[in-house]
């Protein structure tokens, strides 16, 4: 509990001030910094071929985005398919099969890091350096660049080109300009202090091998051979080869980058990987950090304050329901004087700190876990799912504004139809073609799902689900609500490895993160194109708290009506039979 | 979608040129949508490169360079020789030893993992109640007062603590098979009982494997280097 308060606290002090400075950053304000900056800036932009006062239409920016990803998704693929060949493999791991290598390359450039590998036994140090950090860094970068041209729109454009046709004369910015200003002079520094302080609690930082050593009571029975003979050697392990390798700096962007894969199988529960209670408490604020500055640097950045108020109300409300649940079911509850609360959690941590990681990594689409959360409370898991499901309670970086918008218009949409009037945003007017992508995007996501579900849950041979019963319906949907809401986080004992987990998810994936992020900068745009009406008394007030009532009601009611069969049948069918066998 | 968006165009440009000034910004100069290859080439370039290499280099140059011991994996020395890590968690299968928790990986580093069992798994519920009694006819306790951590299995299996209470229930057995005063290893559990990190973060907890190294220390009179001095205890 006090945990929870500190991290609330320390995150809003920490983010105002990141925030604020983040608007300049994105906004290309003037800085003091500005000499040391462009010093790194100006050949980036020369080797980029970038022309960085100018601007770029919707499409133009979008265009580089998917561009840009494609050629991130190329290279990284032939990386982790050829790593056994390529240098900094010091402990000899082979090549990933195709299908391993697809799910894992689109894993990470869709800023979801679900992991149907282990680290330690199937990267090379050179594609964890690579690829895998690479894509951890620059993925958060490009979303959080999308976003930003998208509030550019949604206020009118940077600027706009006379003579052009219209949807394409309005100035997002400058796509280039935006991701290498983003990296430099945010992302970056900000994750060298965060692998320092993490160091600092013990995360390993090397580029040497990990030793091969020998337990103590191994050491201990072969200098003493009479001992030997009343403990059989299966007790003992001969060796341990304690894995190593630069973890820290790949931990902190994990953690900040809304990524939240880890260099070790079981991520942030690995004492290696979370080696402190101190360590644990940076990592989980780590996982809010950036996503929480971007809400406020939305004030600044578009010069409406009070709308970056309105959106950072509506989501703290829904991220104090959510966590307070959470941690109310795993440590308060009924279930909490279950034998097995401590099943797949440390004792370092406990189930409360297990909790309040594990509602923040789905409120945010981070996805790393302190705990396995397969063998957490049902409805802790029914938390974890809806976060995901919502995906904009916070939501990751720059996907979180995006859902958020999509959310917004939805509202305005309804609160337009509710109160007979044309529905309008900043002035302008929401009309057919806007809201026919918004419909779009609103049933793409239960197609999906759904779909994949009952596909992989009909063929009992491709599940692969590890529990019986009703949990595993929740371990399947569990993993493709994780994939699309590009979370990554996962009900692990699924035997997800397979060729069909692969390429399912893969799709999923990237079906999860494009139209996402695409549909509303193109519906930014075409508002920006639209004639602005003076707002008056008539206008509907979208940053009052009636809004967000509204906006927060329309997110609970869509998510509901769309999935509660399905988690009817998953986790809430799961805690039923839980609390029956507790009372046993 | 093209399509709509022709006609959603030929409807604004009706529009503006009824109200020319509407849209308060001024124009843009230049819009520069070209050299979209390019760019993508040169990004993964600096991506891989420059944000993931370069990073990872500067992340453990600075971490080599502030914490050399922990950014080296926190390892113990027995004798000058390496018997594990601080965050590794080692099977003790004797009775002299204090036992770690269950492991799902054999306590093997490579293997690591959680059980991943739900809470609901019958065999989940088989093996608590199996390893609990076990523990507890080890130690010679009821079943009551095994703490649930002795039971359950960790979430990366290599969890190198237990709780006080899952120490305090193995003192008599380890000061038993050692020939040592019980109140002798109960300082010493006391001294390797860490509280609350800072006071507020994380549980109270015993570290096994430093504990039994300092068992060692006492019992065989070896010096053993761990990270905390080892001292015999205040009897």
């Amino acid at each position: 509990m006090i945990e929870y308060l500190l991290f609330l606290a320390l995150l809003v002090a920490l983010a105002w001030p990141l925030g604020r400075y983040l608007a300049a950053v994105m906004r290309g304000a003037p800085m003091r910094s500005d000499a040391l900056f462009q010093w790194i800036e100006r050949p980036l932009y020369a080797l980029l071929g970038a022309r960085p006062e100018a601007g770029m239409s919707w499409r133009g920016y979008a265009g580089a985005f998917l561009l840009s990803n494609l050629v991130l998704a190329v290279v990284v693929w032939i990386i982790f398919m050829t790593q056994a060949w390529l240098p900094l493999n010091p402990d000899g791991i082979p090549n990933m099969s195709w299908d391993l290598a697809l799910h894992t390359m689109v894993s990470f450039l869709t800023n979801t890091n679900q992991q149907h590998y282990s680290g330690q036994a199937q990267l090379s140090y050179l594609s964890q350096m690579t690829g895998i950090v690479g894509l951890q860094v620059v993925t958060p970068i490009v979303a959080l660049a999308v976003a930003c041209a998208t509030l550019r729109g949604l206020f009118g454009g940077r600027a706009r080109l006379e003579g052009a046709p219209l949807s394409a004369s309005i100035d997002v910015g400058n796509y280039w300009v935006d991701v290498i200003r983003a990296a430099v002079r945010f992302v970056l520094p900000l994750c060298l202090v965060w692998s320092s302080l993490l160091v600092w609690q013990g995360v390993p930082a090397t580029l040497a091998s990990g030793p091969e050593t020998v337990p103590l009571e191994t050491l201990n029975l072969s200098a003493n051979p009479s001992a030997a003979n009343e403990i059989t050697t299966t007790e003992t392990l001969a060796t341990q080869k304690i894995p190593l390798g630069p973890v820290a700096p790949m931990v902190a962007i994990k953690q900040l980058g809304s990524n939240g894969g880890g260099w070790y199988g079981p991520n942030s529960t690995v004492p290696l990987e979370n080696p402190t209670p101190f360590s644990n408490f940076l990592e989980v604020l780590g996982i809010a950090l950036i996503p929480v500055s971007i809400i406020f640097m939305i004030g600044p950045f578009t010069g409406r304050q009070r709308f970056g108020v309105m959106v950072f109300g509506t989501m703290l409300t829904l991220s104090v329901i959510s966590t307070s649940l959470a941690m109310w079911s795993e440590s308060w509850s009924g279930t909490s004087a279950d034998l097995a609360l401590m099943e797949g959690k440390e004792v370092r941590l406990g189930a409360e700190a297990s909790a309040l990681w594990g509602a923040t990594t789905t409120q945010i689409n981070n996805g790393s876990v302190n705990m396995m959360m397969d063998s957490s409370a049902p409805l802790t898991g029914l938390v974890a799912i809806t976060n995901m499901l919502i995906n904009a309670i916070w939501g990751g970086i720059g996907c979180g504004i995006q859902q958020f918008i999509v959310y917004l218009l939805l509202a305005v949409f309804l609160a337009g139809l509710m109160t007979g009037r044309t529905p309008e945003l900043f002035g302008r007017k929401i009309e057919a073609p806007e809201v026919r992508l918004l419909a779009i995007l609103v049933l793409w996501q239960p197609l999906v799902l759904l779909f994949f579900t009952a596909v992989t849950l009909a063929v009992p041979g491709i599940t692969g689900n590890s529990n019986p019963s009703f949990h595993g319906i929740s371990q399947v949907f569990y993993e493709y609500v994780s994939a699309f809401a590009n979370n990554g986080s996962g009900f692990e004992g699924l035997g997800d490895a397979t060729l069909w987990w692969n390429v399912s998810c893969a799709f999923v994936l990237a079906a999860g993160r494009f139209p996402a992020l695409v549909i509303p900068l193109a519906i930014a745009a075409m508002l920006a194109a639209k004639r602005q009406a003076p707002e008056g008394s008539g206008t509907l007030q979208i940053e009052t708290p009636t809004f967000a009532l509204v906006l927060m009601g329309i997110v609970l009611i869509l998510t509901l009506l769309q999935f509660m069969p399905v988690l009817v049948l998953g986790p809430i069918a799961d805690h039923l039979s839980l609390t029956s066998i507790l009372a046993q | 979608m093209t399509k709509l968006q022709e006609q959603l165009q030929e409807q604004l440009q009706e529009q503006l040129q009824t109200s020319k000034t509407a849209l308060s910004p001024s124009p843009a100069a230049t819009l520069h949508d070209g050299g979209a290859l390019r760019g993508s080439l040169a990004l993964a370039a600096i991506a891989l490169a420059g944000f993931g290499f370069l990073y990872s280099l500067a992340g453990v140059g600075i971490g080599q360079t502030l914490f050399p011991d922990t950014a080296n994996g926190s390892l113990l020395h027995h004798n000058s020789a390496p018997v594990g890590s601080s965050l590794v968690a080692q099977p003790f299968a004797g009775d002299g030893y204090f036992q770690p928790r269950p492991s799902a990986a054999s306590y093997n580093p490579m293997a690591m993992s959680g059980s991943n069992q739900a809470r609901t798994n019958p065999d989940l519920r088989a093996r608590l109640a199996e390893t609990r009694l076990a523990v507890a006819q080890r130690n010679g306790v009821a079943p009551e007062s095994v703490p649930g951590e002795l039971y359950t299995q960790s979430g990366s299996g290599m969890d190198p603590h237990v709780s006080p209470q899952g120490a305090a229930i193995q003192i008599d057995r380890v000061a038993r098979e050692r020939g040592l005063e019980p109140q002798r290893v109960k300082a010493l559990v006391n001294e390797y009982t860490e509280a609350k990190q800072f006071g507020v973060f994380g549980q109270p907890r015993v570290h096994i494997l430093h504990l039994n190294m300092a068992l060692d220390a006492i019992t065989t009179g070896t010096a053993a280097t761990t990270e905390k001095p080892v001292t015999t205890g205040k009897t």
